[in-house]
């Protein structure tokens, strides 16, 4: 036997119990997880969990509430304004994801395309994001204001219409109007994202594609689009997510009105809660857009789970 | 099949001229390799036979029909890229079918012919994968694949092997050139590696800066290079190339700038004295006691031969490839003879052949 094999035949040394513990993974990555779970436990579960409870107590300002089960939700159930909120809430989110979207890609395919004062477009797309909500919001305001809208008054002066457009007084139009702001909003973001998602697609595969016979948009179905799947799944998760749960716009433009014709769930539950002291009531909505945010988180978990092609290695 | 004609082809960039004035005839069903240092140029030439870049001036045309101006998916080309540029989100099936996919074959026909492909390069067990789960010289035979199964005018291949790993390189070489002979279809193939060329090409055409140096057979080139840059390049080990002048009193003989004489067959008329770069082969040198004295610097044992680095006794260097099965050991004096026959001779101002 010579001396390498002996060498490797003798048993490795023991190690204490502690120090091979360290070395476990799971045990290690638990103790780093460590820290990040505490912040998490203590800043987002204290008041989510906080709110639940609200939602099962009659709570109100300048009252500690009692323990009343789901009556808040009994009512809720029977609250046409609630459910008028929901289905605003639906129609916001779904109308203005939508058009972020296509408008979002539009762009970004512009933006991606060779065109002179390219660093200046890009910008300029950003300013809308740049720009503080609430700031944001009350140019709009003033762009819809009833009097002084300068969307109405250039119509006038172009004569095609006589009076001016009640943008925010109009159930339909009020809609139409806040969902037109939340795009505005929302465009550079997907644009930008899905710009970078773009950049990462080697010119290559176009080329290889224009010989094998595409024109530009098959490219565009069979190359692009693909590829970016990824990209999309998790930009318009976050996008939904945004625009479910928006408030600032709407607080600014319409306070849920004409007739709560533009009440969203955020922005009603708000207004039980704080303005209407009736704070269970408020968080009972609150607590009542989770299922919708967990439904879209899913989806989209499902929807952006690495795709059979982006996995390394053999099957 | 179909023959390429490049006529006089000029690119630029803005105002840099990177291809000055190419002409190529490719014949029908020809293996020609455009080969060259980087930068040179090949890339952008191929690119243009292509379609994939503007042709500044001059012409090109495949099967006599000049296809300047026609887009690169009527040019009837399949091209494989430097890195194969699969597409990531399609299996090896799907990648191979695409075009057919494209010009709406009917399934039964792009299954077929992805099938025929896929057997000929050895691809059948693999057509489910995704090209991430390909080895190197995998995904080098599908790019290959989707190019054979459009049966295309004519090949183009970009440096298809230049990831690959030596030995790899070697066996797609061999497959290539059988690929070859199997479709007869035309290739334009560009590589740096000039072994690579002189083992497929049926035509090589040397580019250095934007024109073209020489265009011939392997052998040709390896035999007559038209001048002191294909010398140098066409050859594993290079040509030695030694500076000197022609002596022409009585017999002819070339003496070098430390004063070695060596003699020659033959002189070139009224040339005592004439400048000249003396070209020989390593493998053009042999043992011979009343051979010129040189000192061995390096020695590299190839197995088959030895190369052996030797420096001249009134300075400069020179390479044999000896296939005498000695030790040389570095400090020792070896008598090297070349054969006369084979030695070339360039101007030293026109870099020429004499
Ligand atoms: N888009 C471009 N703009 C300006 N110059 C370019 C462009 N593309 C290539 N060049 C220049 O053209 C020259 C030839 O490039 P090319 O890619 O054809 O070289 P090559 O012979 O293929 O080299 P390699 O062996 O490294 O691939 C290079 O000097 C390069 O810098
Ligand atoms: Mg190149």
């Amino acid at each position: 036997m010579n001396a390498a094999a002996e060498v490797a035949l003798k048993p490795a040394p023991r190690r204490s119990r502690g120090a091979r513990l360290l070395e476990n993974r799971n045990v290690l990555s638990a103790l780093f997880l460590l820290p990040s779970a505490a912040i998490l436990l203590v800043f987002l579960t204290y008041p989510l969990g906080l709110g639940v409870w609200l939602g099962f107590t009659d709570t109100r300002i300048g009252r500690p509430g009692i323990f009343i089960g789901l009556e808040n939700y009994e009512i809720l159930w029977h609250d046409h304004v609630f459910w008028l909120s929901v289905f605003n809430t639906i129609l916001y989110t779904v109308a203005a994801s939508v058009l972020k979207f296509a408008l979002g890609l539009w762009l970004a395919l512009i933006l991606n395309e060779k065109l002179p004062f390219k660093a200046f477009f890009r910008a300029i797309v950003l300013l809308p994001w740049v720009v503080p909500t609430v700031l944001s919001a009350i140019a709009f305001w003033w762009i819809y204001d009833a009097q002084f809208s300068i969307i109405s008054y250039s119509l006038i002066k172009l004569g095609i219409i006589d009076t001016p457009i009640n943008f925010l007084g109009d159930p339909t139009l009020a809609r139409a109007s806040v969902i037109a702001a939340n795009v505005w909003r929302g465009i550079p973001f997907v644009a930008i994202t899905l710009l970078a998602g773009l950049q990462t697609i080697s010119p290559s595969l176009y080329e290889a594609a224009t010989l094998d016979g595409a024109g530009s948009w098959q490219r565009f179905r069979h190359v692009t689009l693909p590829m970016l799947t990824p990209i999309i799944a998790v930009v318009m998760t976050f996008s939904v997510l945004f625009t479910f749960t928006d408030f600032q716009l709407i607080y600014v433009l319409t306070r849920g009105g004409p007739v709560n014709a533009t009440h969203l769930m955020a922005t009603l539950s708000f207004q039980r809660a704080i303005p209407g002291g009736h704070l269970g009531e408020g968080a009972a909505i609150a607590v009542a857009m989770i299922p919708f945010l967990l439904a879209a988180i899913l989806f989209s978990y499902f929807g952006m789970q690495r795709r059979r092609w982006q996995q390394g290695g053999r099957d | 099949m179909a023959s390429v004609t490049i006529r006089d082809v000029r690119k630029s960039y803005g105002s840099a001229e990177i291809l000055h004035g190419v002409s190529v005839p490719i014949e029908d069903g020809e293996f020609v390799i455009l080969v060259g240092p980087s930068g040179c140029g090949k890339s952008t030439l191929l690119r243009m036979v292509a379609g994939l870049e503007h042709i500044t001036s001059g012409e090109i045309a495949i099967d006599g029909r000049v296809v300047n101006d026609v887009p690169p998916k009527e040019r009837d080309i399949a091209m494989v890229f430097q890195n194969y540029a699969l597409y990531p989100h399609m299996t090896v099936r799907q990648n191979m079918g695409f075009s057919l996919m494209l010009q709406k074959a009917p399934k039964a026909e792009i299954e077929e012919r992805v099938k025929k492909a896929a057997g000929i390069l050895d691809l059948t067990h693999l057509l489910d994968r995704y090209p991430r789960q390909l080895s190197g010289g995998q995904r080098q035979r599908v790019a290959m694949g989707r190019a054979i199964v459009r049966d295309p005018q004519v090949f183009l291949f970009d440096e298809p092997l230049s990831n690959l790993d030596a030995k790899l390189r070697v066996a797609m070489r061999a497959e290539i050139k059988e690929l070859h002979q199997r479709l007869e279809t035309t290739i334009v193939y560009v590589t740096h590696d000039q072994v690579e060329a002189m083992t497929m090409a049926d035509k090589i055409v040397v580019m250095h800066d934007g024109i073209i140096e020489q265009i011939g057979a392997p052998l040709e080139l390896y035999d007559n290079p038209a001048n002191l840059f294909v010398a140098s390049f066409i050859g594993s080990p290079a040509m030695n190339l030694i500076d000197g002048r022609i002596k022409a009193n009585g017999s002819a003989s070339f003496e070098t700038a430390g004063g070695e004489s060596l003699a020659l067959a033959k002189a070139p008329a009224a040339s005592d004295g004439r400048p000249v770069v003396y070209g020989i082969r390593p493998e053009h040198l042999r043992l011979d006691d009343a051979g010129f004295a040189a000192e061995v610097v390096v020695v590299e044992p190839m197995g088959s031969e030895t190369h052996v680095m030797a420096r001249l006794k009134g300075g400069g260097e020179i390479v044999a490839a000896l296939r005498e099965r000695r030790a040389f050991k570095p400090g020792e004096t070896l008598r090297l003879s070349p054969d006369r026959d084979l030695v070339h001779l360039f101007d030293k101002e026109t870099r020429f052949r004499l």
